[in-house]
């Protein structure tokens, strides 16, 4: 095989991969939308909360340590003890429903009715007031997130695959936790596609995302879904944030991933849990062949910027709906 | 108000009763006493009391604008009356929200139907049986034990009211592609398949053709008939109401004008004057 078709599918690969972490973060959009129509604009920030929480835990941090320490004048910073990696999950995961039913205690709840622009506005001042809440928590200083994910290339895979090219060619270079986040996010969408077809809840989470006024009548709690739906939301966010935040350190940064989510949802539909992998991998894959074979060679590079809002205004164009959104039909 | 209206508030008797065609009528299961509802200034309904008894097939019916709507959200929770009561079971029922009402086993369909469109006929009837499930949610997550049996079993219970209803056919298909008077049958289903034991029917038949009023007439009296299950309905169509219900409840301007046996109904002065149209003061 010639060298530049394998270096293609090399990148055709890693694509794939980097496709898969934009849908990681798309899907927390797709739950809450679907379930109430908000616009979560809190989600990237959302994401690196729960990995800074994640972090915190783990290293045993004491949350608002600077603030007490100014106030009473201490110098705590530390508890002293290590919490395990699986251990520290579960607590942040618990820490997201907890912010979860805090959200729908004290914001939604008071915007029921109110138009979508509203709730909107909402999440924008969440997503500041969570950021500041976030650093104030556990310091704005860059962390390094470890749950013990395997990290750098996969050797194997290279010594493996070089026979495959001439003596340019050293095999595929892929990175482990792409590996890792792959197979985490593909056991994360099918269980949240059976759990919304198959199960009490989900079956309640569908009908909410429906018509609310049907699911009152059959017994549905809006404000139980609420929180159903931010709680895994935030499970989302905190796989993002974990997945991410092993990439490339716990830091302000993270958050801004919420704007790569952006056309994966043009591209895919806001109300689909597939259309969020689908066109998470299509965004994925796109960007980085076009940067090898057009961007690099043609265009100076540096066109993963924009490719894939670029791809996302053309889908916009001949579907609005995306992908795999639900076309709205109103018999006249 | 006087004729028959008085006598039904007076004291309504816990003795059941058989009607000409052999249905047994129980004592009282809901009753309102002087419900008032105010939208603002406006008032939707004034000191209205009436109740509903077992096994019966009870009607309100009035003019547009009576506040019949109104009343029947009330009675599941959509509405929060300022002033009056509600009984259930005989036992005062506190404000509550309309999901907490539909727990109590109290069913309804809207006179603009409320469908889950996105969704299957299946589906949406399943959304019937919601209440009727208790498995953990951790059960329900790894999809396994009680959750399974459970499904199982409300599966057939809906597959039970899809026969009923004669909706077989459509049963895979998203309701939002249905026509109007399937979609109408269709929430029938998903409320019968909460196994009510009241069941609220907000003007099952508005905007249907002839025949599918027969149809649904037919449906609503074969439920009354086959489960026992209690219906109160509002109706337009005085012919259709006449033939079905027990007893009607007039509604005129947010008042109560007659409340009696459909020949008592139509024979009072009052309810007479409302539907013909006399000055009112």
């Amino acid at each position: 095989m010639p060298d530049q078709l394998l270096y293609a599918i090399e990148v055709t690969l890693n694509g794939l991969m980097a496709g898969v972490l934009y849908a990681l973060v798309a899907l927390g959009f797709v739950l809450i939308f679907k379930a109430s129509g908000i616009f979560n604009y809190a989600q990237g920030v959302m994401a690196l909360f729960a990995a800074m929480t994640l972090v915190g835990i783990q290293n045993g941090q004491v949350p608002f340590a600077h603030l007490i320490n100014a106030i009473l004048g201490t110098e705590i910073h530390h508890f002293g003890w290590h919490v395990p990696a699986l251990l520290a999950i579960l607590l942040t995961a618990c820490v997201m429903v907890l912010f979860a039913w805090i959200v729908e205690r004290y914001i939604l709840k008071h915007l029921v009715g109110q138009p979508d622009i509203i709730l909107f506005m909402a999440t924008i001042g969440m997503a500041y007031f969570m950021e500041g809440f976030g650093d104030l928590m556990w310091g704005a200083d860059i962390k390094k997130l470890d749950v013990g994910l395997p990290q750098g290339g996969s050797l194997w895979l290279e010594e493996n695959t070089a026979w495959l090219g001439g003596d340019g060619f050293y095999g595929f270079f892929i990175d482990k936790l792409d590996m890792v986040a792959t197979v985490v996010a593909a056991i994360l969408v099918a269980s949240l596609v059976a759990f919304s077809q198959y199960t009490k809840q989900g079956r309640a989470m569908r009908a909410v995302a429906d018509d609310h006024q049907a699911a009152l009548s059959v017994g549905v709690s809006l404000r139980f879904i609420w929180v159903l739906v931010w709680s895994l939301a935030g499970f989302v966010a905190l796989v993002a944030g974990i997945m991410w935040g092993a990439k490339s350190g716990v830091q302000f940064s993270l958050s801004l991933i919420a704007l790569k989510a952006l056309p994966v949802l043009m591209l895919g539909g806001f109300t689909s849990i597939p259309g969020a992998i689908v066109g998470g991998l299509i965004i994925g894959v796109g960007e980085k062949l076009f940067e090898f074979l057009i961007g690099a060679p043609f265009l100076g590079g540096a066109t993963e910027n924009w490719f894939a809002y670029m791809l996302a205004l053309l889908f916009l164009v001949f579907r609005p709906q995306g992908l795999f959104g639900e076309k709205i039909i109103e018999r006249v | 108000m006087t004729n028959a209206a008085t006598d039904m508030n007076a004291a309504p008797s816990p003795d059941s009763y058989v009607t000409a065609d052999g249905r047994t009528i129980g004592g009282v299961v809901m009753e309102m006493k002087n419900i008032t509802l105010r939208f603002g200034g406006v008032v939707a309904i004034k000191d209205i009391s009436f109740d509903i008894r077992e096994g019966e097939i009870r009607a309100i019916i009035g003019p547009n604008g009576a506040g019949k709507s109104s009343m029947l959200n009330v009675i599941s929770g959509f509405y929060k009356p300022q002033e009056g009561d509600v009984f259930f079971h005989g036992e005062k029922r506190p404000l509550m929200k309309p999901y907490q009402v539909a727990q109590q086993g109290i069913a309804r369909t809207f006179q603009n139907i409320a469908l889950f469109d996105g969704m299957s006929v299946l589906d949406n009837i399943m959304t019937g049986r919601l209440n009727n499930m208790n498995a953990s949610l951790i059960s329900q997550a790894v999809w396994w034990g009680k959750a399974q049996k459970e499904e199982f079993e409300n599966r057939e219970k809906v597959e039970k009211v899809i026969d009923f209803l004669e909706i077989q056919a459509i049963r895979k298909t998203p309701v939002g592609r249905l026509p109007y008077g399937l979609k109408k049958r269709v929430e029938l289903a998903r409320a019968l398949a909460a196994e009510p034991t009241l069941l609220l029917l907000d003007e099952p038949m508005a905007g249907m053709n002839v025949e599918e009023k027969e149809d649904m007439s037919r449906f609503i009296l074969d439920v009354n008939d086959e489960f026992g299950t209690t219906i109160a309905l509002i109706e337009h169509d005085m012919g259709v109401v006449m033939d079905l219900s027990d007893r009607v409840v007039v509604m005129d301007y947010g008042k109560k004008i007659g409340d009696g046996t459909p020949d008592e109904v139509r024979n009072n002065q009052d309810v007479i004057d409302a539907y013909l149209g006399v000055a009112h003061d």
